[in-house]
């Protein structure tokens, strides 16, 4: 057989490349169908891979309880953007590859029987970048919930700001943290759930403002990428640095939990605040 | 002047010869008034016509210049000896890349905050360059409440690069403090005026940057990434800056244009450095036309608009073939 089955030395290797990933902690061959029956979740080191959008929502919600929003709102490239490739180039390649048409799926479901807004984000759709589109989802979102006093659960995964959409980009920090400080007034929940990595204006916003931030086991939060960190400051970074478990040491993270249980914590803190 | 630029060479070059021309003129006892007046006058058509057409990257340059105004330049001048600092986030440190405090400004008591960039490298290190820490954030988050509990209305510069990247930045939640002021400023119950003094980078920009009006200075950028940053991750190339620099649309026209600002200050031809005063004017008459006007609104009122402000940023639209499934 090929190159992969020489160096796993492995027979149950030998299937097309696009069925099989690797863990990032182990190197643990993994078989995509199967990871998707195991959450997504190393069977041999209990790795969190990150979670396509819809089995994240499947696993959150009851069963076809979830409706979407905005499901038709995509990014109109207000500066005519240009780097190597046009915007709206890179934009239409993420659609088809994604099937979404922006890095944030949002609806309205049930958990356990509560009632929530639930909003997603997927980071293979551009870095799960916020631009206006993510900026106005979210807000809606909140502001949704805010009209009907339901509790909002947002998992967030993203690189940050969308730099194609410029300083609308960074403005949309403050447009979906005011809407969260309009929420807090009228005492619903919002209930922060950071994923796989989590940096810049999405950590610096929407995401670290949870009355409950919590995160997956080992997922990178933080304002600054860790390269960035280490061109600026020219020193090695300590292992686990940015991993939930620091962020949960140094008192930024309330709860570091496990996948299998999000749902049910998720229940239970529902339960406890509404 | 200590830094000049490669874009004023041409005008530097004239003001050469016209010095070289007056002091011929006065030791040779000549009459040159018509070589020097004509220089003169072309020296001042090139500056306007220099000036008015730069790049984006030559703004980005004027912003950072090393002698621009920089927030205590401007409170001194605003505020005289009325201005008292307040040091300090009563919780860890004082970060010297934020300065906060009280002042008087034309007769109204008012709250002051900034990013504190320095004029020199000693002070430059002081001031860790205006990149905030949390704890930074976190003092300007007392001085907000402060402001609000004695009902007087904020004043803030912006002028960083950014917030610091740094290991002991990100132990103490750099990202939740950001957030944490953005969402604070946003219902804070007294009026905001914000002016982009210089450079304004990135989320450590807009942590002190939600306002009921938010001003640019002419020469001044405001934007989501520096420009060799974007560079770095878009082009892959860091000297690519230029380009960045054009495509994020970073001056204040654009950030006009965009609906992201409420106006743009006039400063001296060839930047604010050469004249802080007519800067400093430029400020303290854009507050006195505005304080007034928001000081008479109601507070509901006052947080209504700000929210409907940042509320109507941002470009998209509903695409109108896909049907729900
Ligand atoms: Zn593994």
């Amino acid at each position: 057989m090929g190159w992969l089955s020489k160096l796993t030395g492995s027979k149950k290797t030998e299937i097309p490349s696009d069925l099989w990933n690797k863990c990032p902690k182990c190197n643990e061959i993994l078989i995509k169908k199967d990871l998707a029956k195991n959450l997504h979740l190393c069977p041999k080191c209990d790795f969190h891979l990150r979670m396509p959008v819809w089995d994240r929502i499947a696993m959150l919600t009851d069963n076809n309880s979830f409706v979407e929003l905005d499901n038709q709102m995509e990014s109109s490239d207000p500066l005519n953007f240009l780097d190597t490739m046009p915007y709206t180039e890179r934009i239409q390649k993420s659609i088809c590859a994604t099937d979404t048409f922006d890095a944030i799926t949002c609806g309205e479901a049930t958990l356990d029987g509560h009632r929530i807004l639930l909003g997603v984000m997927n980071f293979e759709f551009m870095g799960g970048s916020m631009g206006s589109v993510v900026g106005e989802k979210v807000t809606r979102l909140m502001e949704l919930a805010y009209e009907k006093k339901i509790p909002v659960v947002i998992v967030s995964s993203s690189g940050g700001a969308r730099m194609q959409e410029g300083i609308l980009s960074l403005m949309q920090m403050a447009k979906t943290s005011q809407t969260i400080a309009r929420l807090a007034e009228v005492s619903v929940p919002y209930i922060s759930i950071l994923t796989d990595p989590t940096t810049g204006g999405v950590s610096a916003s929407f995401a670290m403002l949870g009355d409950i931030n919590m995160a997956e086991p080992g997922s990178l939060i933080g304002f600054a990428g860790p390269r960035v960190i280490e061109q600026t400051i020219r020193q090695k970074l300590p292992d686990g640095f940015q991993r939930s478990e620091f962020l949960l040491q140094h008192g930024i993270l309330d709860l570091v939990i496990h996948r299998r249980q999000m749902k049910s914590i998720l229940s239970k803190i529902l339960k406890l605040l509404n | 002047m200590p830094l000049e630029f490669e874009f004023e060479r041409p005008i530097l070059e004239l003001e050469k010869r016209l010095r070289d021309l007056q002091s011929l003129s006065e030791e040779g006892h000549i009459d040159l008034s018509r070589e020097i007046n004509a220089i003169a006058s072309k020296i001042e058509a090139m500056k306007i016509d220099i000036f008015k057409n730069l790049e984006p990257w030559q703004v980005a340059q004027i912003a950072r210049h090393p002698q621009r105004p920089n927030t205590l330049d401007y409170i001194n001048i605003l505020c005289g000896d009325t201005f008292v600092e307040i040091h300090g986030d009563r919780e860890f440190h004082d970060d010297p890349a934020i300065v906060s405090g009280f002042g008087i400004i034309e007769g109204r008591a008012v709250a002051l905050i900034g990013h504190q960039k320095g004029h020199d490298t000693n002070e430059n290190l002081f001031r860790n360059f205006g990149m905030p820490q949390p704890e930074g954030f976190r003092k300007a988050q007392r001085l907000l409440r402060l402001a609000e509990k004695f009902k007087k209305p904020i004043i803030a510069f912006i002028d960083t690069p950014g917030a610091f990247p740094g290991i002991g930045a990100e132990e103490r939640g750099q990202c939740e403090a950001i957030a944490h002021n953005i969402m604070l400023m946003a219902r804070i119950k007294v009026p905001v005026l914000c002016f982009v003094i210089g450079e304004g980078g990135s989320g450590g920009a807009l942590a002190i940057g939600v306002g009921d009006r938010v001003f640019m200075l002419e020469n001044s950028v405001y934007s989501v990434i520096s420009p060799e940053g974007c560079a770095a991750i878009l082009w892959k190339d860091a000297s690519k800056a230029k380009d960045a620099a054009k495509a994020m649309r970073i001056v204040s026209s654009d950030l006009m244009s965009l609906g992201v600002i409420d106006g743009i200050l006039r400063e001296p031809i060839g930047g604010a450095h050469h004249d802080y005063e007519f800067a400093a004017t430029s400020v303290r008459e854009t507050i006195s036309t505005h304080l007034p006007v928001l000081q008479a609104m109601t507070q509901n009122d006052l947080l209504e608009r700000r929210y409907k402000k940042f509320r109507s940023m941002g470009k998209f639209k509903i695409s109108p073939e896909i049907e729900d499934a």
